[in-house]
């Protein structure tokens, strides 16, 4: 795309760009090391997970602040303004991201059970890693202005549904024959539901994408049968 | 829900232009522009300086028949009727449709004279009385005559650019147009001034067509609910003022607007 005429603008939406690059590598990363903690029951990478959550919250409220300079001093037009806009809106559900992976990791400590002995556990980090690279592919989307990536996104997300349908089932009957593991199936519970929200979440972030390169809204989504209402 | 294409389509447009050119001798400044303008809808004119934005305006009143220079082909319409058939009163047709110059430029006479001059060479007022409802009712119109009613015999020229603007504004109200051209009303004005140019434009739709050239392409969002944007004597795009400002469809369109135009 051609560069503005005012350079300082150009710089303003590199760094814009470039923060919500670095902010998603972080949620990804959160999401993994979460993941990775959860399977090892490593408890000091679940901490390092929760601390390093604070950076993902700075890196909001820069972009926000950046953004409203941006809106306030350059006035910004059409794909401009749409981009603009949704950086400040994907930053908001980026952060939201890096709180679940966060909750993800202060349950690590609470499960106190030798996760060998949970079965179903085993298919967490699958579920964990397709919603990981939703979020790394949404703002990759972003970065490129990438239309068809977002769109690719959005149907992806019927995978962590099924995951999560799946899981819970799995959970559920496991709980029923081994009841004495039910306080820990109960944190992978929250820990499948977590990982389903953080697809959602990514899913939004690829319909702001999609709308921020194109000027278009993508058609209201067919959700696929749900085993519980949303929260 | 997927983008809907906006209906442009003007029902019962004020004026039309169809397939206009205008040349100034070999030169074409227009290059086959085509655009309806209604009473409803406030119609910005955008586009880098020289694109032929003030050409194009001058065209809807016939005001380019002033340069010896200056030809225009296409066809015109003011409710239908042909505005360079030869029988069409160019006197009158400035009156119908008004024009606001981008410099204030009142008549060094009273205020009072300034909107009474109009009216009274059309034969718009029978007598004194007649004339001085003429009056107050075309300041108030303007947003001028809370300023102004106390000092009507003051000379126009000794109020400030904004007022001299809108004293301009009630000038052209008081011969009744219908539709009011302006070719960048506020680019000698304050943002105060300005605001209430604005302002003003926004109540007076509705009651006239208001097309309005501005380099100013906030203002044009400010105040216009269609924007057309010119380039090279081309009107590149036409659209919905939001749409355009959001979402231009146009590649040139797109540059201009955000700042990447040259
Ligand atoms: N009286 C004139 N004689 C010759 N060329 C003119 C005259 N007025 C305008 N032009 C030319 O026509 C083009 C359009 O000018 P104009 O309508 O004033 O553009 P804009 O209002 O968009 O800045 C420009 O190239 C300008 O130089
Ligand atoms: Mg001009």
């Amino acid at each position: 795309m051609a560069e503005h005429t005012i350079k300082a603008f150009d710089e303003e939406i590199d760094r814009l760009r470039g923060l919500i690059a670095e902010m998603g590598g972080r949620a990804e990363a959160a999401i993994e090391n979460a993941m990775l903690a959860l399977q090892r029951q490593d408890k000091v990478l679940a901490a390092q997970v929760v601390a390093d959550d604070k950076r993902i919250d700075a890196i909001e409220a820069e972009v926000e602040k950046l953004v409203i300079q941006v809106i306030a001093l350059r006035a910004p037009m059409a794909n401009d303004l749409r981009d603009v806009i949704a950086a400040l809106k994907i930053v908001s559900v980026v952060e939201r991201i890096g709180d679940y992976a966060k909750n993800i990791a202060k349950r690590v400590p609470l499960i106190a059970t030798n996760t060998r002995t949970l079965e179903p556990i085993s298919l967490l980090p699958s579920m964990g890693q397709v919603a990981g690279e939703m979020v790394h592919d949404a703002l990759n989307a972003f970065a490129a202005r990438d239309a068809d990536l977002a769109l690719a996104v959005v149907k992806r997300d019927q995978v962590v549904d099924d995951f999560y349908n799946s899981v819970f089932r799995t959970l559920v009957t496991f709980m029923v024959e081994n009841p004495k593991t039910i306080s820990e199936c109960a944190h992978l519970l929250f820990i499948a539901k977590n990982i389903e929200r953080i697809g959602d979440h990514a899913t939004n972030v690829a319909e702001m994408v999609y709308y921020a390169a194109t000027g278009q809204t993508l058609p209201e989504r067919e959700r696929g049968a749900d085993l519980q209402p949303e929260d | 829900m997927t983008q809907e294409q906006t209906d442009l389509t003007i029902a019962n447009p004020k004026m039309s232009a169809r397939d206009v050119k205008v040349f100034y001798g070999p030169k074409q400044a227009i290059k086959g522009v085509s655009i309806d303008v209604d009473m409803d809808h406030v119609t910005a004119f955008i586009g880098p300086s020289g694109c032929g934005k003030s050409t194009f305006l001058r065209t809807l009143n016939r005001m380019n028949d002033t340069v010896a220079s200056a030809r225009v082909e296409g066809e015109i319409t003011l409710d239908g009727e042909n505005i360079y058939a030869p029988t069409m009163d160019v006197v009158q047709l400035r009156a119908r449709v008004g024009m606001v110059f981008q410099k204030p430029n009142p008549f060094p006479k009273s205020i009072y004279e300034n909107i009474a001059y109009g009216p009274r060479i059309h034969g718009l007022a029978a007598g004194k009385a007649d004339m001085d409802v003429i009056v107050e009712k075309s300041l108030r119109r303007a947003g001028l005559w809370d300023e102004v009613k106390d000092r009507l015999n003051d000379s126009g020229t000794a109020l400030s650019g904004g007022q001299q603007q809108r004293l301009c504004i009630g000038r052209a109200i008081a011969v009744e147009p219908e539709v009011i051209l302006m070719d960048e009303p506020c680019s000698a004005l304050d943002p105060i001034a300005t605001a209430k140019i604005e302002e003003l434009i926004h109540e007076l739709r509705g009651r006239y067509g208001i097309v309005i050239v501005t380099h100013n392409m906030q203002q044009a969002a400010r105040v216009s609910q269609r924007t057309a944007f010119f380039h090279l004597g081309e009107l590149v795009e036409y659209g919905v003022t939001s749409d355009i400002f959001t979402n231009p469809r146009q590649e040139r369109t797109k540059d201009y607007i955000t700042g990447r135009y040259g």
